[in-house]
């Protein structure tokens, strides 16, 4: 038996070795390659005011989170306390982005849940959420000063990733800001 | 009781590919012709039930039979009866289904086509698919039971994705399935040969025709999923590099590897051990494909609802299946001698060469889709792969393939002259070139990527019409039509595949360089301006499908004063999930596409509209169907048929010891 013949044998379970290791990972928690990078631009219908825009450049020179979220989104339900938590300590504001919903039915969420957002954007088709790397909702990305994305939190927000890393985070980019 | 029945069939169907795997193979090896036969009619029975499964699990959506866990998940009652069908496919458990049925097609068409294949080859070949049937039927009933039912029954089903809900849909799946699934023929003919140890041009060309109509399905499918994409999802998109896309790509670039290095093989009995790998390597490529998009290693927008365990079943069989291949590789491979010896200027080495940069084009795709994984596994981090990586890897590896694939068919075999091609190829190069800059410069639109993708795409229809010429003057005397009626279908087969290639260069380039898009808020009668299209907003009305609503607006598109067509493009909101979906309108020309999308509806009565120029998109697809055709042709030729059965009988002849 020649050892070149071997190779192939070789590479696969290298290659196996991996795989199983993969099927014990969470791909979900794989974070999005924009961070550190510009936020993708976007200009989209209000959902309150669907007559009018608004863009990434109205939040310029702030220090803002946007949250995709839906209607039809269970654990965006699950997350929403944390949210108007969020809003009522006036830290942060915090931009909706509804994500493949329809007006009604995300206008009704905001009235019978409360409204945590400064302001809601429509992305009825996704398309902005392409642009984002949205996997799924409900996912979080905090954008800085200059519209740089600082960091994304995939899935519902709770109180511990709220104090221990979105607040922090927030609070450094306010004092370099 | 009919899901009931389906289970029942499904699990005999389990016991015969048990059988089918182990009597041929125990018959092969003691030389026992009676035992070698019961390969046949346990694979033939085998398909029967499971075509019987299959029709049972249809039932149970044609009829909304909703005790049926899957039909419940994936059905409707209002669901159009097609729809109905291909439901059956659009999930995990059924399409698994899907995946043993078209083993079971491939393994009987082997038994009724390549009847005049030695015994003792065929048992073993039917033995190694029965092998790989019995995993995928085994995962099927352990840990995917398509007819689970659920107690109580609910009382409407929640419809299949919407997605899904297109006509696109209902043959892609299966054309991707049977490609996919048909290189198992090819792996099971390769390790009947290293089983055997006779790896010689008579298994070359007993394997060409399957490995080539696998590759052909393989191409339909993947050309069929791309123009779904296209039209379904509403942004103009066809190709994303997505990993579930990735996953059929590698086995595709593979298969086309090993194609054409089985044709070396058969003519020159060279690269033999390479072309072994490579049947090994394309079937596990496809058994990967299979784990990736089953068991959620890699995210994907494609994947359907993942479980660990499934995932680790999976593993397991491809541990099996190709671990054992390829420590049988190791074995037996090195007993091979080295075939024909070529020199540098010869049709092998372009052969070679292109093999050699078409598997390393795949192991790129590779280490792309699975990178975030290998990082993650390393705790280096984790990172998704996006285009631009694809992009860049792609594009340098892929341009000495297109030209050295057009190269390789003016070399001759064994032992050619440098100078001589050098001086028959290097004024179509430079026409090329200059070509494809005229035609950059011509369209405004001068980049590398653009200049590059245009003279590769004028080498390919240069050189394919050099060479058509110069087969044409092969025969003088005779009329044009005799002598393009005398060369053989294989040849005509190889010269459409890569003028398809051409053509989908183009497509390609065209799309990539000069399309135009623009979204717009319009009110009934507005206007929009577009690549000198002028676009009119006129109406939108309500429409009711059958299990869906939708807003259909009305565009009249018109060039200059001319009225060019009327766009429907529609808005439909599908009950049973509350899924909006986007329904576009395209006015298909052959140089262009005019696409147009509806969004939503703001508060004050204006619409969303996503406007698109597409040059030259169709060519895309029309290089894939020559692409299609080419294989067709090369599989059909009659000439090489009969040599074949010629040469299997006087095979025949020698395996009677």
């Amino acid at each position: 038996m020649k050892a070149k013949f071997l190779v192939p044998l070789f590479l696969f379970f290298v290659l196996i070795g991996f795989l199983a290791y993969g099927l014990g990972l969470n791909p979900r928690e794989v974070p999005s390659p924009l961070v550190g990078k510009p936020a993708p631009q976007f200009q989209l219908a209000k959902l309150d005011a669907p007559d009018t825009y608004f863009g990434l450049e109205d939040m310029r020179g702030k220090v803002w989170l946007l949250n995709v979220w839906a209607s039809w989104c269970v654990s965006c339900r699950q997350e929403h306390p944390v949210l108007v938590e969020l809003q009522r300590s006036g830290l942060v504001p915090v931009v909706g982005l509804n994500y493949k919903d329809t007006l009604d039915a995300a206008k009704g969420w905001l009235r019978d849940y409360g409204n945590p957002y400064v302001v809601n954007v429509v992305d009825m088709d996704g398309r902005v959420g392409i642009d984002y790397g949205v996997y799924g909702t409900p996912e979080t990305f905090l954008i800085d000063q200059d519209g740089i994305i600082r960091y994304k939190h995939i899935g519902p927000l709770n109180r511990d990733a709220v104090r221990n890393v979105l607040l922090p985070k927030i609070a450094e980019l306010t004092r370099a800001g | 009781m009919i899901a009931e029945l389906g289970h029942l069939a499904l699990i005999l169907a389990l016991v015969l590919s048990l059988v089918q795997a182990t009597v041929p193979l125990v018959g092969a090896n003691r030389n026992r012709l009676a035992l070698m036969a019961v390969g046949r009619p346990a694979a033939q029975g085998q398909l029967l039930f499971i075509v019987f499964a299959y029709v049972c699990l249809t039932w149970t959506f044609i009829t909304s039979d909703f005790s049926v866990a899957l039909a419940a998940s994936n059905s409707h009652t209002a669901t159009p009866l097609i729809y109905k069908i291909t439901g059956v496919w659009g999930n995990h458990e059924g399409s698994l289904v899907l995946w043993a049925m078209s083993l079971s097609l491939w393994t009987v068409a082997v038994t009724i086509f390549s009847r005049n294949l030695p015994e003792p080859f065929m048992a073993r070949v039917l033995g190694v698919l029965g092998w790989i049937s019995a995993g995928f039927l085994s995962f099927t009933l352990v840990t995917s039971n398509p007819f689970h039912r659920l107690i109580p029954a609910v009382a409407e089903g929640r419809d299949l994705n919407p997605l899904l809900q297109d006509p696109g849909m209902i043959i892609h799946p299966p054309l991707l399935y049977m490609g996919y699934v048909g290189f198992a023929v090819a792996f099971a003919f390769a390790i009947a040969a290293l089983l055997t140890g006779r790896m010689d041009a008579a298994w070359a060309r007993w394997s060409r025709p399957w490995t080539t109509i696998a590759w052909v399905f393989l191409t339909a499918g993947i050309a069929v999923g791309s123009g779904w994409a296209y039209y379904e999802l509403g942004w103009g998109g066809w190709w994303f590099w997505d990993p579930v896309e990735n996953a059929s790509f590698m086995p595709w670039l593979l298969g086309t590897a090993l194609m054409h290095s089985l044709a070396v093989t058969e003519k020159r009995g060279a690269f033999r051990s390479w072309t072994i790998l490579l049947a090994i390597s394309t079937f596990s490529m496809s058994l990967l494909g299979t784990f990736l998009v089953r068991s959620g290693v890699i995210t994907s927008v494609h994947a359907f609802a993942t479980d660990p365990t499934r995932g680790l079943y999976i593993l397991a069989l491809l541990v099996l299946v190709i671990g054992v291949s390829l420590v049988l590789f190791a074995w037996r491979a090195p007993k091979l001698s080295g075939g024909g010896t070529f020199s540098l200027a010869s049709r092998e080495s372009s052969l070679l060469a292109n093999n050699v940069l078409l598997a390393v084009a795949t192991g790129a795709v590779m280490l792309g889709t699975l990178y975030p994984l290998f990082l993650d596994a390393l705790n280096l981090g984790k990172i998704s792969v996006g285009p631009p990586y694809f992009e860049a890897t792609f594009v340098p590896l892929m341009t000495p393939v297109v030209i050295l694939m057009m190269v390789g068919p003016f070399v001759r075999w064994k032992n050619d002259d440098i100078n001589r091609i050098m001086r028959r190829l290097s004024v179509s190069l430079i026409v090329s070139i200059a070509l494809g800059l005229g035609a950059a410069v011509l369209i405004g639109h001068v980049t590398w990527r653009t200049v590059l993708g245009l003279s590769l795409a004028a080498w390919v229809l240069i050189a394919s019409i050099k060479l058509l010429m110069g087969r044409m003057a092969d025969r003088q005397g005779a009329s044009a039509g005799a002598r393009m009626r005398g060369i053989p279908a294989s040849w005509w087969g190889m010269w459409l595949a890569h003028l398809g290639i051409g053509i989908f260069i183009i497509g390609v380039t065209m799309v990539e360089s000069i399309d135009q898009h623009v979204d717009m808020k319009m009110r009934p009668g507005q206007t929009a301006q577009l690549a000198g299209y002028t676009f009119t907003f006129r109406s939108v009305e309500g429409v009711q499908g059958p299990n869906f609503d939708a807003a259909r607006a009305t565009i009249d598109v018109a060039r200059g004063e001319r009225h060019m067509t009327t766009l429907t493009p529609e808005k439909r909101l599908y009950h049973a999930q509350q899924m909006p979906m986007t329904e576009v309108s395209i006015h298909v020309r052959p140089l262009r596409d005019v696409y147009v999308s509806l969004g939503d509806r703001l508060e004050d009565g204006s619409w969303l509209v996503s406007l698109y120029y597409k040059p030259f998109i169709s060519w895309i697809w029309v290089g894939c169907i020559l692409m299609g055709l080419g294989g067709i042709f090369a599989a059909a030729d009659r000439r090489y048929r009969k040599l074949a059965e010629r040469r299997v009988a006087a095979g025949a002849l020698q395996q009677t010891t």
